[in-house]
Formats: structure tokens, C-alpha cells, sequence
């Protein structure tokens, strides 16, 4: 009996410390919805990070990190509270990388994350009402911010001496927030917006959308939609029945996909997606190039947005939500020796003995307010049916 | 004519007549096909639009098969050539359904409620089918030449301010359907088996006492209603794209059509179909810049002059489903009452 005890209680021990040992990160990104196809090189990004902190035995004394998918849709709310409420009470992860679409990423954060404490750092969500909303602190992203990007976008029209433009957005909080973020920041600078209309994704036909938005007029029309979806749908509708020539390309609407799409026709138009010309950036291109997968819009922020939930544990000493929050914002940024991709087994021995870091990575985060990217962008123009990089912002 | 007259009329040719007419020749084979089996089969057959999707995945798969081995028509799409198999599954899988589901029903002269609600099931299961071979993702498929009719060359061409583009599956779409439906009426007015199918469809116990096979009507009913399903959903889909979920939205402007026209009224469903679509993209067009050509200076509008936002398309249909169902139900040609 004694020995069947001491084997028991053995067996409990080596239970408990596996259990300690094994820390999960819920990757929640829309695997299906209007922006499928960017998913899974972002999940990858994310992913991508957490592989290399395994294979550095770094963290929290050598423990493994395991990923857990988990399908936002992009667009359907309440598939994504089920989803994160999986993660979280059943596969019990520690902290999610995610949400992508910023409706979701806010009913997630709300439904499921606050309740229960978990920390959640978006790689894409970039409505700017989730700057202010109320979060417990559990919330950051490696976005910037949409009002950012309005901003930029105005400047980049202006400085191609655009005079007036239509905007047309998809439905929900992502593009209504870069619509009004777009056309208040163009109106200040002196430009004329037309018209600022809705289109709804998944529809057949937007042969009615195109022809409001050619009555309007204007010499550009800004799409802030999806490019899987309707900004597909409109932008076809517009070059087909002559009505625009030249769009503006937000970052949903900037993709491989889109181009191939549409063809030689989206040849002069231009955009904007976060980027930076940082060596991070570079450096994480090839680090993906030998991973297998292709640093697209949003790879890179998801690469760092799972690097700090991981340097932030190490800080915490802990892989608990509710500790290692109040370290995500001290590991991304100064003082402390500057970290880009592939330093992280590094940066969690700096953080072990000690030292401190300033996580620049691959999308040169500096995170602001009350935890998001101060926004550096790429301007893109569309060359020869290719996606051209013009210059950093 | 006065060049800001021609701008008007071009304007609302190119935003206005030719997407209206292409979608009313698409909702017009749609809803004849629905028309055909309310006559025959008594009962609205909710599994209709998903019929179509049906058809136009096999008319993709086909046309995909055809173009990896080099085969087109030449600036025809190659979807055309395609379409025979497309009906071909159309009709194959409307037969199995009606083998498996309604022919039960129809042994126990179960009411047409039960009958709509068993199409129901039939759509749901066509839906989950359509998604498991092709996806729920959006398909494009045409191919051959893309305009008859470019808004930059047009322009050129006339001097004129405003574009008029014709794509050459709208072209394709108005006349397939002509050609379609021209078929269908000979059919029905000169053959013996339309003339069978009309006696079937106007008293099925006269029909039955003078020696017509029910199930022979039955069964030519189905062809034609799928065969019309596989060629509209294939002539949209070449027309906007291919996406499953967009079919089913096409329930309702079809059924708000075969209502409007009088539903078992042939005749009607195409007149439905017009009047649906053009009021669709009437009500919610932006009629700013056509007055801006027509009107004096000081009666310019100020706004867009749209009478509603686009986001409400579907709600026109829908509008016009329930006026017509509360002020005049047997529609304009005097068809059944639902």
C-alpha cells in the first residue's frame, strides 16, 4: 500500500510539473471569411515566433509552447466568442494572439477575454474605437491604429494632388472607422469627398453600389473593404462600367490575390499597409521565405504581437494573463538593448538575468496609449500587375 | 440631339438599362423555372436557387475540365460550351430529388405546405452539397473576350462625357434568354407534350381522365425547371461571379417575380422579372448626375437624389412580394394564389 502511495504521489508530481511546463497561445485569425486568404501566413507569423522559443529553451526555464488555432470568421461575432470561449476555457490557453477584424477582435475582448482575464494582442484589428475602449488592461495590438492610417492615406492623395475622392466601405467597424478617419483627415487638408457610402461583403452584384458612387464622382475612389469580397466586387463593377480608373488601397484591400484578380486594369492605383523599411522587416522576410510561408500584410505584426505575449511571460516570471500583462508594454519598449526577429531566444536570456529590452521586431513596434503601434506605413503602388513598395511613412 | 440629352441617355444605359436587362433576363429564367413547377407540381419550390448553384458548379467544373485541354470558343466563353453538362446536373440532381423526396409525398397527395417545406430540405441539402465540391469561395469563369462595348472607347468614339460599357456576358445573357424562352413558349404552345403538360397544369383530373401520364409530366416538368436553373445560374454567374450564398439570396427577386407576373403564368414571370429588376436598380440608383444633364441649372439637385440607400436592394423585392401578395395575390396575369 506505502509503495503504491509513493508511485501515486510520483506520478501526480510528474503530472503537476508537465502541466507548469506546458504553456498554450491561442492563434485566432479568420480561417474562413473575407480575408481568408491572408490567414495562414499570419497565423504562420505568429506561429513562427513561438517555434523559435521553443527551439531557443529560453522561456520560463525550458518550457514548451504550444499554438492553438482558432477561426474568428472575420465577420461573424458570435462564431468568434465560441471560438475564443473554446480556447480559453477548454483549451485553457494563456494569452491569444488575435483577433484579426476589429468587430470580432471587440466581442472577443469583451465576451470572453475580459471575463476571464486573458490577455489578447491583435496583429490586425485597427478600428480606432478599440483605442479607447475599456479593457482591463488585458488588450494590445501590433496595428496601428485606423485614425493613423486616414491620416497617411490623406497625406499620400494630397501629395499626388488628388482633389476630390469617393470612399466607399464595407459595413462594420473596420471600415466605417477608416471611412470617417479617411474623409475627416482629407476634408481638413483641403479635399472634397463626394461621397462616403456602404457596401455589404458576400453579395453577387454591386452593379447599384458602383453606379451611386459614379454619380458622386470623383477623381479616386478609396475602397476600405475587404479584397476577398466586395472591394473585389466594386472595384470590378467600377473598371467594367468606366465609372473610376484609380483606387486607393487600404490595407485590407492589399493582397496578391486582388491583383491577380483584377488584372492589368488596377495598374496606377495606389495604397497603404503598416509596414516598415526597418532591417526587422527584412530579416523576418527570410525568416518566413525559409519557414515556408510569404510575409504578406499583417505577418509581421502577428509574429510580434506573439514575441511579446512570449517576452512578457518571461518578464512576469509567469505565463499567467493576469501577470504578464503588466509587462507588455515594458518589454516593447525603451530603455533596454533592442530586439528584431530571431533574436528572441536572446532577449528572453537578457530578461532571465535581469537585463531589460526594447522589442523592435519585424514591424518596428512602439506601442502607445493604452497599448498600440504608433504606426509606421508602406505606400504601394500597383506596377506592372506587381505591388510596388514607393516609400515608408 | 443635344449633347447634354445624349450624356443623359448614355448615363442611363450604362448604369441603368444594361445591368437591368441582364438581370432581368437572369431573375426571368429563374423564375419561369419556378413558375413551371408551381403549375405542375403545385407547391413553391424553395430549393430553386440552390438548384441553380447546383448547375453552375457542374457548368465550372466542366468548363474548367474543357480549358485545361485547350478548348475554347473563341471569344465566346468557354462556360458556354459547358452549359449542356451544367443542365445535365441540374436535371440529374432535381430528378434524384424528386425520386427521393417529393415523389413520396406526392403518393400521399400531402398538402403543398408540406411539399415547401420538404423543398426546404432539399435546399439545404443541395447547399451543403454545392459547398463540399466547390467551396464557398468566390469563383470567376468567364473567359473569351470581356466587353462588346468599352466605356474608354466609347467615349473616344462619340465625344461624349459619358461611357456606355457593355460586357459581353450581358450581351450573352439577354440573348440566351431570348433564344431560351422563344424555345420554351413553342414548346409549350405547339408540341403535344406542352399542350400535355398545360391540361396537366390547368386541371390534373381532366388531365388524367383523357390519358396523360402524370409522371411522364412530372418528370419533362423537372427538365425543363432545371435545365432553366442550370443556364440562369450559370448566365449570372458568368455575368457578377460564382458564389454559393448569392444564389440563395436570388430566392427572393425570383419568387417577388413569378408572384408579380401570376405564378403558373409563364408569360407573367418574365414580365415579373422585368419589373423587379428595374425596379431594384431604379429605386436605389443615384439620379443626381442624369438630372445634373436634363434640368436648368438653378433645379440641380443638391444630394444624390437616390430614393434609397443600396444597402436595401433586397428590400424592394421584398416590397414588391408583399404589396402584390396584399392588394392583387393572383398577380398580373391571373395566376394561382399561393
Amino acid at each position: 500500500m506505502r509503495r503504491i502511495l509513493i508511485a501515486l504521489s510520483a506520478l501526480f508530481a510528474m503530472a503537476a510539473t508537465a502541466e507548469a511546463a506546458e504553456i498554450k497561445i491561442g492563434v485566432m485569425v479568420g480561417f474562413t471569411g473575407p480575408i481568408e486568404s491572408l490567414a495562414p501566413d499570419i497565423a504562420a507569423g505568429a506561429e513562427l515566433a513561438i517555434k523559435e522559443v521553443n527551439d531557443s529553451k529560453a522561456l520560463l526555464g525550458g518550457a514548451a509552447v504550444t499554438p492553438v488555432r482558432g477561426d474568428t470568421t472575420c465577420v461573424d461575432s458570435a462564431a468568434a466568442t465560441a471560438a475564443a470561449e473554446r480556447l480559453i476555457t477548454s483549451d485553457r490557453v494563456n494569452a491569444i494572439v488575435g483577433g484579426d477584424c476589429s468587430g470580432v477582435t471587440t466581442a472577443m475582448l469583451q465576451n470572453v477575454a475580459m471575463p476571464n482575464g486573458t490577455v489578447m494582442i491583435s496583429p490586425s484589428a485597427t478600428s480606432p474605437a478599440l483605442s479607447t475602449l475599456e479593457d482591463n488592461g488585458l488588450f494590445f495590438r501590433t496595428a496601428p491604429s485606423d485614425a493613423r492610417q486616414g491620416q497617411v492615406i490623406s497625406e499620400v492623395l494630397k501629395e499626388r494632388g488628388v482633389g476630390t475622392i469617393a470612399i466607399t466601405y464595407t459595413n462594420n467597424d473596420y471600415g466605417k472607422g477608416l471611412a470617417d478617419s479617411v474623409a475627416t483627415n482629407f476634408k481638413a487638408m483641403g479635399g472634397t469627398v463626394t461621397i462616403e457610402a456602404a457596401h455589404e461583403d458576400g453579395k453577387g452584384d454591386y452593379a447599384a453600389e458602383v453606379a451611386a458612387l459614379a454619380a458622386a464622382g470623383g477623381d479616386v475612389l478609396v475602397v476600405a473593404g475587404y479584397l476577398d469580397q466586395g472591394g473585389k466586387g466594386i472595384i470590378q463593377g467600377a473598371l467594367d462600367t468606366g465609372a473610376f480608373e484609380t483606387f486607393l488601397l487600404p490595407d485590407g484591400m492589399i493582397g496578391d490575390s486582388l491583383v491577380e484578380a483584377i488584372g492589368a486594369d488596377l495598374n496606377g492605383s495606389f495604397g497603404t499597409v503598416p509596414g516598415t523599411d526597418s532591417t526587422g522587416a527584412a530579416t523576418f522576410s527570410d525568416m518566413a521565405g525559409a519557414a515556408g510561408f510569404k510575409a504578406g500584410p499583417f505577418t509581421g505584426e502577428a509574429y510580434d504581437a506573439a514575441a511579446l505575449i512570449l517576452l512578457a511571460m518571461q518578464a512576469a516570471g509567469s505565463a499567467d494573463s493576469g501577470k504578464l500583462k503588466d509587462h507588455v508594454m515594458a518589454v516593447a519598449n525603451a530603455p533596454g538593448e533592442k530586439i528584431h526577429p530571431g533574436e528572441l531566444g536572446k532577449a528572453l536570456g537578457i530578461i532571465a538575468g535581469g537585463g531589460d529590452v526594447d522589442y523592435v521586431g519585424a514591424s518596428a513596434v512602439e506601442l502607445i496609449g493604452q497599448g498600440e503601434s504608433a504606426g509606421n506605413y508602406r505606400e504601394i503602388a500597383i506596377e506592372d500587375g506587381k505591388i510596388a513598395t514607393v516609400r515608408y511613412r | 440631339m443635344p449633347p447634354d440629352i445624349a450624356n443623359a441617355v448614355v448615363l442611363l444605359g450604362n448604369y441603368v438599362v444594361v445591368p437591368g436587362l441582364a438581370y432581368a433576363a437572369q431573375l426571368a429564367l429563374g423564375a419561369l423555372g419556378i413558375t413551371l413547377v408551381f403549375g405542375i407540381l403545385r407547391f413553391a419550390n424553395l430549393a430553386h436557387g440552390d438548384l441553380m448553384a447546383f448547375g453552375t458548379m457542374a457548368t465550372i467544373l466542366a468548363t474548367w475540365q474543357l480549358q485545361a485541354w485547350g478548348v475554347g470558343f473563341g471569344p465566346l466563353p468557354t462556360a458556354l460550351l459547358a452549359l449542356p453538362f451544367g443542365m445535365a446536373a441540374a436535371i440529374a440532381a432535381a430528378l434524384a430529388a424528386d425520386r427521393l423526396v417529393f415523389r413520396f409525398y406526392r403518393r400521399r397527395r400531402s398538402a403543398p405546405i408540406v411539399f415547401v417545406m420538404a423543398s426546404l430540405g432539399v435546399m439545404f441539402v443541395l447547399n451543403g452539397a454545392v459547398r463540399f465540391i466547390v467551396g464557398p469561395d468566390d469563383r470567376q469563369f468567364s473567359d473569351g473576350g470581356r466587353f462588346l462595348v468599352k466605356a474608354r472607347e466609347f467615349k473616344q468614339a462619340t465625344g461624349l462625357a459619358e461611357g456606355l460599357s457593355i460586357k459581353t456576358t450581358q450581351g450573352i445573357t439577354v440573348v440566351v434568354a431570348v433564344i431560351v424562352v422563344a424555345l420554351l413558349f413553342r414548346f409549350l404552345q405547339r408540341t403535344r407534350t406542352g399542350k400535355s403538360m398545360r391540361a396537366y397544369s390547368d386541371n390534373e383530373d381532366l388531365a388524367l381522365l383523357s390519358g396523360i401520364n402524370p409522371e411522364r409530366v412530372v418528370l419533362i416538368a423537372w427538365a425543363i425547371a432545371a435545365s432553366l436553373a442550370a443556364i440562369a445560374g450559370a448566365l449570372y454567374g458568368l455575368d457578377k461571379s460564382f458564389k454559393p450564398f448569392t444564389y440563395f439570396q436570388l430566392l427572393l427577386p425570383m419568387f417577388a417575380a413569378a408572384i408579380l407576373g401570376g405564378i403558373g403564368q409563364p408569360v407573367g414571370a418574365i414580365v415579373g422579372a422585368v419589373i423587379v429588376a428595374f425596379s431594384e436598380v431604379t429605386v436605389t440608383y443615384a439620379w443626381t448626375k442624369f438630372l445634373r444633364y436634363l434640368l436648368p441649372e438653378p433645379w440641380h439637385p443638391g444630394g444624390l437624389a437616390q430614393m434609397l440607400s443600396t444597402d436595401y436592394k433586397f428590400a424592394v423585392s421584398f416590397l414588391i412580394l408583399v404589396l402584390v401578395l396584399l392588394i392583387r395575390p393572383s398577380g398580373i396575369f391571373r395566376g394561382r394564389v399561393l
